[in-house]
């Protein structure tokens, strides 16, 4: 039988020959992780044992991934407990993929996971973060899940009563005109598919623009999979997931290269010319409402963020740094970067970039999602207008429902904070 | 949340306190700066923070339980944070929608958090919903609008009473104690 990547994934982490569209199977999972959430997991997992005098332990504690990312270092007391309450289990539970608030091994879940090489082609990585679709870029099938979901997988080592989803392809050819780049490109996909367009379904990524992009590249258009509403994103391994898991992550195990079968059905086929994408942005308040960045130009903005998990990696400082390097923010202009690992960090440090963005005038803070949930930094004034490469713009999202989110590449962040307003990469900034 | 939840599915009847538009995201319904809050018994309190007037009257608890928020396409997108289900939960709401989104709804189920799948809803706030087997009816206007059975996967967990149960429930077979 023919079967896309997500249905061979899904036969083997059930020990099956095949498995169809809409069976409800059980998965065994790879890797399972949490951010600071793991607090209500461990309350949940905590309540499943209750009543059954058994001591509750995670079925294996190798295979548990728990980063803290969302408010590093804590921002009040109350996440300091929750925080402290996490650390006790993982030290309770011997849990080893830790990464804790430290300059030597911390930074955001998404990156944190690819970086040190826990995420493998074929794999089922499950996380408690709407953004684990991240990880489909190295060829897993990866799914967000809530907090009890998670409980649950802690205690049996599988996801319970899980259908398997149908697949949308997307075959990408062509090459970008300057300043377009993997952000664009979804940010163009999910204005296209809408917001729901691909909800309970994964999206299946090919092409020759995909074979030529980097797992960074990659990283971005699942990560923002999400944003259609894709249960998950998925790039079938190839050779630069090879070479980014031994080069870049030190995996130097053999690895399962699940590729789709030629024939296999999918749902739907939409093609793309990557030559013909122009710079994008996704206006306020929702992530599909998406125009070309021309379009908007102009619109004087407050704060520039670079950095989360969508665009904090080190090709995006780079860019950010090229453009910015002997310039000036915009007076009046708050520009904030936050890198998206501590590994990212001090290799940006290395090579310059963040002298140049300081010298600019952006303000480097510590990895981390900073403002991207408007939960600890960065906060926005009544009535201002931010412009983030993070990926979701709802109302509030970055903490203030009286103000504004566009969305964008790097580029577009490091040009507008030149001129203040949104401006074309390309054109402007001059 | 208890082990004694129970998710409905019999008849009920409620009153629509408040109707919003398409893609609501948990933003909206639990926004993110509440997120350090995580017990269930804790998170009611910020079930919709930002529509300050709404939130004010379920704190004070105006509504009777079962009372019903209409929504359209793709309710409760965004974030993968059960607290935008369990806030909901807490108020004993019922939400009618037009369509979730995948986790959120995922979430609701797990919590026992009634979700109802109505694609052709129509109703207004201050509408008089019955909600049964099939269908919704709106009492006000007298229309009736099928209704979309939820993933078939979910139903054993709905059956359950939600997640912790079905899971207990299937640890206890795993070690041989039932
Ligand atoms: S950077 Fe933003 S989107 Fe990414 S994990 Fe953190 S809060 Fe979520």
């Amino acid at each position: 039988m023919s079967m896309t990547v997500v249905q061979k994934i899904l036969a083997r982490a059930t020990g099956q020959a095949s498995v169809n569209v809409g069976d409800v199977v059980e998965p065994a999972v790879d890797l399972a992780m949490s951010h600071e959430n793991a607090a209500l997991v461990i309350n949940q997992f905590t309540e499943i044992y209750q009543g059954t005098g058994l001591p509750s332990r995670v079925w294996d504690p190798s295979k548990i991934a728990i980063v803290f990312d969302h408010r590093v270092p804590a921002e009040t007391s109350k996440t300091a407990t929750n925080q402290k309450k996490v650390r006790e289990f993982i030290q309770a539970q011997g849990i080893t993929k830790f990464h804790d608030i430290r300059g030597d091994e911390g930074g955001i879940c998404h990156q944190i996971l690819p970086e040190n090489g826990y995420v493998r082609p074929g794999a089922v990585v499950v996380g408690t973060d709407s953004h684990t679709t991240s990880h489909g870029a190295l060829g897993a099938f990866a799914f967000g899940v809530g907090a009890t979901e998670m409980a649950s997988i802690w205690t049996l080592g599988t996801v319970l009563n899980v259908e398997v989803p149908g697949t949308i392809k997307v075959v990408v050819n062509g090459e970008f005109a300057s300043f377009v780049s993997p952000k664009d490109l979804i940010l163009h996909l999910i204005g296209k598919l809408s917001a729901e367009g691909a909800n309970f379904k994964v999206i299946e990524f090919h092409g020759e623009t995909i074979r030529k992009m980097s797992t960074s590249g990659r990283l971005v258009l699942c990560n923002m999979a999400v944003e259609a509403g894709a249960t998950s994103g998925i790039v079938p391994a190839d050779e630069e997931t090879r070479r980014y898991l031994r080069e870049e992550a030190g995996v130097g195990e053999s690895l399962d290269m699940v590729s789709p079968d030629p024939d296999a059905e999918y749902e739907r086929v939409i093609e793309i010319d990557a030559s013909q994408l122009v710079v994008t942005v996704a206006c306020p308040h929702t992530v599909d409402n998406v125009r070309p960045v021309l379009s908007v130009q102009g619109t004087a903005v407050h704060q520039i963020v670079i950095g989360s998990c969508t665009n904090g990696r080190l090709d995006d400082l780079a860019i950010a740094a090229k453009i910015l390097k002997g310039r000036e923010v915009a007076k009046g202009v708050r520009m904030l970067i936050f890198p998206a690992s501590w590994r990212i960090y001090k290799e940006s440090l290395a090579r310059g970039y963040l002298t140049d963005l300081i010298d600019a005038g952006a303000v480097v803070m510590n990895p981390g999602c900073g403002c991207c949930l408007g939960v600890h930094q960065g906060a926005l004034a009544d009535g201002d207008v931010a412009l983030s490469t993070t990926n979701r713009n709802f109302v509030g999202r970055m903490g203030n429902p009286k103000s504004e989110v566009y969305l964008c590449s790097p580029a577009v962040a490091a040009a507008s904070a030149i001129t203040g307003v949104i401006t074309d990469p390309g054109k402007g900034a001059n | 949340m208890t082990t004694q939840m129970k998710v409905q599915t019999s008849t009920l009847v409620g009153r629509v306190i408040l109707k919003l538009g398409n893609d609501v995201s948990t933003d909206v319904i639990y926004p993110g700066r509440f997120m350090a809050t995580v017990l269930p018994a804790e998170t009611p309190q910020y079930a919709f923070a930002d529509l300050a007037e709404f939130n004010t009257q379920l704190k004070k608890k105006t509504f009777p339980p079962h009372s019903i928020l209409v929504g359209g396409n793709n309710f409760g997108c965004g974030s993968s944070r059960e607290q935008a289900a369990s806030t909901l939960k807490g108020h004993e709401l019922v939400i009618v929608a037009r369509g979730f989104a995948r986790i959120f709804l995922q979430n609701a189920i797990n919590l026992g958090l009634r979700t109802i799948v109505c694609p052709e809803l129509e109703a207004s706030e201050g509408d008089d919903l019955e909600v049964s087997e099939g269908r919704v009816v709106n009492r006000t206007t007298l229309k009736s609008y099928p209704i979309v059975s939820l993933p078939k996967a979910r139903q054993a967990i709905i059956n359950a009473g939600g997640l912790i149960p079905f899971t207990r429930k299937r640890l206890l077979e795993k070690v041989g104690k039932n």
